[in-house]
């Protein structure tokens, strides 16, 4: 066991356990996505759609403790590189330029982390931990997310999880050691389609919900 | 004179600190008449004969060969380590990249792993001790041996060889906005990994050196790409990823 504790608490171990969970959500967001365009469906299918997932019973509280096992990890070594890199450089530079490599995303990998954090606790106040059954989970998510408030928050949050993401997925790659020049432009494109997908697919449904609300 | 070349004059803010443990200040130091044909390091020579002339202080800075090949020199110019040019050296900038009446801000690398000596100076010794703890490589002494006994890949000599280019300024630190020396750790490990005769102690160094390395106070790499963007070697990221194969071999193979 030494050396596992070895491996994931040296600097590199402590980046793949970021990958791995990172990738992990962009699968989970991936089929959450494919879940929530049920909405556009009308009442009818969304409800289809929550039955059947809720019908997985204990599966979907297996994949639960899953999800919130990789948030922690993600989290909390996430809040450590973060310390650890702020308190490697103690006096800073009075003039700093970007030399060409940084990206809005990379540039605020930790903070738009901190703010999805935020967002993923009022999202799950929200919906699920909110009263609610199968057949009324619809009607709640219209009176929430046609609320302005609401609306504005869950798109910025989506355009947060968009520009965290552009810089997450093709760093995951290279933190796993694949890149090669042969590959590497196609996982970085992806890797902005992927965002844009998210940042779209998910931001649009708040619109789409206050303009048939 | 050269026909073509000229004079500016340029505001230089630079940093002074005295010792390891004292406070250091950026100082003000207009210099008139810079000839656009001197190298960087040239004209803070002359500024330190006029400061000697004046009885000041000169401004203390590492330097060698002055041909961007042996990685003593290096500040960061204008917040970019080694100054605007892509790939290359301090002692390579010239003055012609600047513009009359520019303010030029020089301030040494900053990182935990890098203590300041005195003004520009900072100890690097930390990357010597990365470098000591990669060991060394088998092969037997003796006359030597005979060209091309070991069949390389042309491309992988050629990568080997890109990594090899690393002249260990410690650029990459002080780019990184993490203070990480990932790229440098990652260009020591891929030349030798590359190459039959690294590869029996290939799993063994990639450990050690990452472990000399973080136990060095330096940050943590995350694909920021800066030490790439300044790296006069232009030693590309991918010997970063190697690194990290090399450690999950080495680790779980």
């Amino acid at each position: 066991m030494n050396w596992f504790i070895n491996t994931l608490s040296s600097s590199i171990g402590k980046k793949l356990m970021m990958a791995v969970t990172g990738l992990g959500f962009v699968g989970f967001l991936t089929v959450h996505l494919i879940g929530n365009l049920t909405l556009y469906g009308g009442q009818g299918l969304f409800t289809s759609y929550v039955e059947h997932l809720h019908a997985l019973g204990l599966l979907i509280t297996v994949a639960e403790l899953g999800l919130l096992l990789f948030a922690v990890i993600h989290i909390v070594i996430g809040t450590l590189l973060f310390y650890q890199n702020l308190i490697a450089r103690p006096v800073r530079y009075k003039v700093k330029k970007n030399a060409g490599g940084r990206t809005i995303g990379s540039e605020t990998q930790p903070y738009t982390g901190f703010i999805i954090l935020a967002f993923i606790i009022i999202h799950l106040l929200n919906f699920h931990f909110a009263e609610h059954t199968n057949e009324t989970l619809f009607r709640l998510v219209f009176t929430k997310l046609a609320s302005p408030l609401y609306m504005i928050t869950y798109i910025v949050a989506m355009i947060v999880v968009a520009v965290h993401v552009s810089h997450g997925f093709w760093s995951l790659f290279q933190t796993l050691g694949a890149n090669h020049p042969k590959y590497m432009p196609i996982i970085q494109k992806l890797g902005i389609a992927v965002s844009l997908l998210f940042g779209v697919g998910f931001g649009f449904i708040p619109i789409f919900i206050s303009l048939i609300a | 004179m050269r026909q073509g070349s000229k004079t500016i004059n340029i505001i230089l803010k630079v940093w002074r600190q005295k010792g390891p443990k004292e406070k250091g200040r950026l100082e003000t130091i207009p210099v008139k008449d810079v000839s656009t044909d001197m190298s960087f390091l040239e004209m803070l020579d002359v500024v330190n004969e006029r400061l000697t002339l004046e009885g000041k202080e000169p401004i203390e800075f590492d330097n060698d060969c002055r041909e961007g090949i042996c990685g003593m020199c290096g500040a960061v110019v204008n917040g970019i380590a080694h100054g605007p040019e892509k790939g290359m050296t301090l002692c390579q900038l010239h003055m012609r990249k600047f513009l009359d009446g520019d303010t030029i801000v020089v301030e040494p690398w900053r990182s935990r792993a890098f203590p300041i000596v005195k003004d520009l100076i900072v100890d690097r010794s930390a990357l010597d001790k990365i470098i000591q703890a990669g060991g060394f490589i088998s092969m037997a002494t003796g006359g030597a041996p005979d060209a091309n006994a070991i069949p390389i890949a042309q491309e992988i000599a050629e990568k080997a060889m890109d990594a090899a280019a690393c002249i260990g300024c410690g650029a990459c630190v002080a780019a990184c906005p993490n203070a990480s020396a990932m790229l440098f750790v990652g260009a020591k490990i891929s030349q030798l990994a590359l190459l039959p005769q690294g590869k029996p102690e290939a799993a063994e160094r990639a450990l050690s050196m990452l472990g000399k390395m973080d136990d060095l106070g330096f940050g943590n790499c995350s694909n920021e790409r800066e030490c790439e963007a300044v790296c006069p070697k232009e030693i590309k990221i991918t010997n970063i990823a190697r690194f990290n194969r090399e450690f999950i071999k080495a680790s779980f193979g």
